[in-house]
């Protein structure tokens, strides 16, 4: 029993590791800042997830399972919000999005 | 036996990974053409910090890491929304400007 979690547990700290990783990559490489908030504030939280619920699942201790679980959800929480918040604010400063936008709702 | 193996070898790896994201992160911190690149790229750097921690959680089995990197998640949600308002307030004051 406590082998199969240890196993599921690398396996999601590995997927967790290379969702981050997707979402570094993105962030250096995508055209502009709305796609780059795009990579960040998805991947980049469900990376870090991933690797809370891997800790979750390899400490057999009630109080680590349950801060595990509440750094995901503050995760969830906290990501989408600032990085709306950063766009918002950085398309009012007049930062342009990339050539290849077709549809802009708020001009 | 075997299963406490891999976990260890998973977590190398995976902190390897994570390390390799922050210093992407860094390249688009130093080169981001904006303030909003460069805070953005900040908060990428929190997120990956904050896995990273939990990471070394797992490895060493010292499990009260967790901690830290919740007041880690904390404190760096709280200054990306304060460098969102600072960039917010400038564009306003642009706007009075023109």
């Amino acid at each position: 029993m406590i082998e199969l979690a240890q196993y599921l547990a690398a396996v999601l700290i590995l997927a967790g590791a290379v969702f981050s990783l997707i979402a570094a990559i993105g962030v250096l490489r995508l055209p502009d800042l709305y796609t780059r908030l795009h990579a960040a504030s998805k991947a980049g939280a469900i990376g870090a997830g991933l690797i809370f619920l891997a800790l979750a699942v390899v400490s057999l201790d009630g109080a680590i399972i349950l801060r595990s679980l509440l750094g995901i959800v503050f995760l969830l929480l906290s990501t989408p919000l600032s990085a709306h918040l950063l766009a918002r604010a950085a398309y009012r400063c007049g930062e342009a999005p990339t050539a290849a936008t077709t549809v802009d709702d708020l001009k | 036996m075997t299963g406490a193996l891999a976990l260890q070898w998973a977590s190398q790896v995976a902190l390897g990974l994570l390390l390799v994201g922050m210093l992407l992160a860094v390249i688009r911190l130093v080169r981001g053409p904006n303030l909003g690149d460069r805070i953005l790229a900040l908060d990428m750097i929190t997120v990956l910090a904050t896995g990273f921690i939990t990471g070394v959680a797992v490895l060493t089995g010292f499990s009260l890491y967790v901690d830290i990197a919740i007041a880690l998640a904390l404190v760096g949600f709280l200054a990306t929304v304060a460098l969102a308002r600072y960039l917010m307030s400038r564009a306003r004051d642009q706007e009075a400007d023109r």
